[in-house]
């Protein structure tokens, strides 16, 4: 009964005590090396919401993200997806269904010859019924901003555009959530821009939950909540205002901070009377003006 | 001197009806020792340009010349070529094959018909220069880490010793550490070994930071030549191409429309740091 | 080189034979096939060049393209025209030192050519009008009855799609790595068979690492998708025949019926 309690007050994703251990065995199948990727991780991320994962490579994001459609099982502790430990094997078709997943290499994931067919192929795993598929995929192409893109084969797109077709193809089977698994890590700058605003898009339109692997500082300043990860921990947690009040704490996990954010703290060091937690170029004009309107009266527009 | 690019074009697929230009008409001279950044958007032409330089790709129209000497000319060696004018891809740790890093970065200096105790001489300053630690020189390259795969990748072209050196995005899609220790090691070979360096790169930032000429290329066409800080003075230009002069220049660049008087060429966070606080001391 | 292979590609534009169902064109294209070897005189030939213009006309794809697909088999061509020009007994036309050209060579040798290049133009006619993935489905009905003697054929048509769609994929990052090797002084042309052979090994052994890491990607992509074979799965192009399928199978049988006459009456 309790448990049952527990279950409705939770949000869409929870993980309670997770660890898991990366084992390498021999040929004998003797455990010769275990590697603690992630160490009793809690965490719990309410519906609708955008979080960000920060950490660097072997901080144990990636695994984690990899927890949440079933593609892993905890060593110990629980995960649970809409309510449904991912540990069961009868839930995992409907964990998968509620969690969708994108990952880092984009050739590595467009299964379908032509952009439509691709984006078809989770609905016609899950046996959605042939109009259904079609209106799926046409709703999915649009949310995604691919329409134009619909005939065409995969290897002639960018890499930002293969990316919104992965997330198309990932819409398609009606999602509660989308993880990605830093989907930007191979794109230039263009392309990058192109994925983080199209999920944002999802997000606020669609209200779909938004769980975005990165090493990008720039993708997470609109997020709701950043959650950084280190030594498969979670390290910090807060708001992105929150996190970057913190550069120094930042530069300890071999974290980068956008650039704006590391001149207002550095000047903030420095003496001068700036809050913590710079996130824009405005932000920080509304107080390095009025510094300088004192030095040099008269000469400062603000 | 020791590259010089003449009216370099490249047209991919000449004579059909998918006739593209991917070079159109580039020339520079890239003097010995320097450290000049590359950037332009996928497409822009970049990664075909540096194919050039070495040999790889042969241009349409035009010539490039190594210490004076036209490459494509009659009996010039492409070899001897390839390892002064090192070329490190985009991914470079996808080209390793050998069972174990050393004999991975002997392969270059192997090739060149060197006696075997060059080659491993080489190879030992090579892994020494990108900073791999002597235990993993034993194992397989496929059981490093990204980064560590990414440092015997650049050894391997190291081992040739070539005086000049161009890198293809080298940090993509490493983490802020990984692309801080690359970084710095090229910087490193830059000032220490005298290289010249050719950096393929999408970080404004880090060009700001390490190169001391920037071009930029668009369609095919060099845009821009010249200092970094000169170059990020047309930031609207920039942006008109899908590009963009680092944040902190732009701080500058308002600071100063407000009637800041602040001076002109700050690119780094260190530079505005210093002007700042310089100019609120006085 | 491997560019201007068009066998295997698919051209993307609208006509008849686009929509057309897979089945109905795997089906017809061993048809034209058949009736090529029946194919042995100049009404034959004349009949099968009408049916072949008519499907060119009917695809819509530039008659270019699909020349060029020729560039890839001009040696194949080339040697068996010229076995059959040189080497067939008869009446004697032209005699150059050992080698003579006979009427019946002749003859036979320009049958040969035109087989070849009709054989190549009628198959990618096929694969220029369907996508990869109609084509797998098409096999994989057409096929379905093996189910029953446990063929998988649902896999191997899943597996024949996936390496489609890596092909052009692959080829260019065999290009990237060749480049790479070659910018480490590699050498892939000169030197004996030996030497050859082994100078690929750079080549080979990243070209297969990244392969099977591509392959465990996929598998894992294709999981986080829900992919669990082919049971249970609806399709998003079912196929079904229309009244145009109907028509070509009309059409199919006048043209056989037609090149059997030929053959067996004439």
């Amino acid at each position: 009964m309790r448990l049952h309690r527990e279950r409705l007050n939770m949000g869409i994703i929870k993980a309670s005590r997770l660890i898991f251990d990366y084992i390498r065995r021999d040929e004998n199948e003797n455990v010769t090396e275990v590697d603690r990727a992630i160490d009793d991780l809690n965490v719990d991320i309410d519906k609708g919401s955008f979080v960000a994962i920060l950490g660097h490579n072997g901080s144990g994001k990636s695994t984690f993200a990899k927890h949440i459609n079933g593609i892993l099982i905890p060593t110990e502790g629980t995960v649970w997806v809409s309510g449904m430990d991912t540990a069961k094997e009868e839930s995992v078709w409907e964990i998968r269904k509620k969690a969708g997943m994108v990952f880092q290499n984009p050739d590595n994931q467009i299964i379908g010859n032509v952009v439509e067919e691709d984006v078809g192929f989770g609905p016609e795993n899950i046996g959605v019924a042939t109009e259904d598929i079609w209106r799926r995929v046409d709703e999915s192409l649009e949310a995604v901003g691919m329409t134009a893109y619909r005939y065409k084969s995969p290897n002639k797109l960018s890499g930002g555009q293969k990316q919104r077709v992965a997330i198309a193809g990932v819409m398609a089977m009606r999602p509660e959530c989308i993880v990605l698994d830093e989907p930007t890590a191979m794109l230039d700058p263009n392309g990058r821009k192109d994925v983080i605003r199209t999920v944002r898009e999802l997000n606020q339109r669609e209200g779909i939950t938004v769980l975005l692997i990165t090493h990008y500082m720039e993708e997470v300043i609109d997020a709701d909540r950043v959650i950084v990860m280190d030594d498969g921990k979670i390290v910090m947690d807060g708001t992105p205002r929150g996190i970057f009040s913190d550069v120094k704490q930042l530069k300890s996990y071999r974290l980068d901070v956008p650039q704006v954010t590391e001149l207002a703290w550095e000047l903030r060091e420095a003496g001068l009377d700036i809050p913590r937690g710079i996130l824009s170029q405005e932000e920080l004009m509304d107080h390095l003006l009025p510094i300088f309107k004192e030095k040099f009266p008269g000469k400062i527009a603000l | 001197m020791s590259i010089k690019a003449e009216n370099l074009t490249y047209i991919y697929g000449e004579g059909t009806a998918l006739e593209q230009y991917a070079l159109k008409d580039v020339s520079f001279e890239i003097p010995d020792g320097q450290f000049v950044g590359l950037i332009g958007h996928t497409g822009s032409g970049k990664s075909t340009l540096i194919q050039h330089l070495n040999g790889l790709l042969k241009p349409t129209r035009g010539t490039v010349y190594y210490e004076n000497e036209d490459i494509h000319g009659e009996g010039y060696d492409l070899r001897t070529l390839r390892s002064k004018v090192g070329l490190v891809f985009q991914y470079p740790e996808h080209q390793l094959f050998e069972v174990d890093v050393f004999s991975d970065v002997c392969y270059g200096p192997r090739n060149l018909g060197l006696a075997k105790e060059e080659t491993e001489e080489r190879a030992r300053q090579a892994l020494k220069q990108v900073g791999l630690k002597e235990k993993y020189w034993e194992q397989s390259p496929f059981e490093l880490s990204g980064g560590q795969k990414r440092r015997v990748a650049i050894a391997g072209v190291l081992a040739m010793e070539p005086k000049v050196l161009i890198l293809d995005e080298p940090t993509a899609g490493l983490d802020p550490r990984g692309r801080d220790e690359i970084l710095e090691e090229i910087s490193g070979l830059h000032r220490e070994r005298k290289m010249s360096i050719i950096l393929v790169s999408h970080s404004m930032e880090d060009i700001a930071r390490y190169a001391d000429r920037l071009m930029v290329m668009n369609r095919g066409e060099k845009v821009f030549d010249g200092e970094p800080k000169k170059v990020f003075e047309h930031c609207k230009e920039l942006e008109s191409i899908g590009l963009a002069a680092p944040q902190v220049t732009y701080i500058v660049h308002e600071l100063r429309e407000r009637g800041v008087p602040l001076g002109s060429g700050i690119t780094t966070i260190e530079e505005a740091r210093e002007a700042i606080l310089r100019l609120l001391e006085q | 080189m491997i560019r201007d292979i068009t066998l295997g590609q698919y051209y993307p534009v609208d006509s008849v034979l686009h929509r057309m169902d897979p089945r109905t064109k795997l089906f017809g294209t061993m048809v034209f096939i058949i009736s090529l070897f029946l194919a042995d005189h100049i009404g034959a030939y004349i009949t099968a060049t009408v049916f072949l213009t008519a499907a060119i006309k009917l695809s819509r794809v530039p008659f270019k393209f699909m020349v060029r697909g020729l560039k890839a088999i001009v040696f194949i061509l080339l040697i068996s025209v010229s076995f059959n020009l040189f080497l067939t007994d008869g009446e004697v036309l032209v005699r150059l030192g050992f080698l003579k050209i006979t009427r019946e060579g002749l003859r036979m040798s320009c049958f040969m050519g035109l087989r070849l290049i009709y054989l190549v133009i009628g198959s990618s006619i096929m694969t220029l009008t369907t996508t990869p993935n109609q084509l797998t489905d098409g096999m994989e009905k057409s096929l379905g009855f093996l189910k029953a003697v446990k063929v998988p054929v649902h896999e191997i048509s899943m597996m024949m799609s996936i390496a489609l769609r890596f092909i052009p994929i692959l080829v260019e990052e065999t290009d990237k790595i060749m480049k790479a090797q070659m910018a480490r002084g590699a050498d892939f042309e000169t030197g004996n068979l030996v030497q050859k052979a082994k100078s690929m090994v750079p080549l080979l052994v990243p070209l297969f690492i990244s392969a099977f890491r591509r392959a465990t990607d996929l598998a894992m992509a294709m999981e986080a998708r829900c992919y669990r074979g082919g049971e249970g799965r609806t399709k998003m192009k079912p196929l079904h025949y229309s009244r145009r399928d109907y028509l070509a199978y009309g059409f199919y049988a006048v043209y056989l019926g037609c090149m059997m006459a030929i053959r067996f009456v004439l």
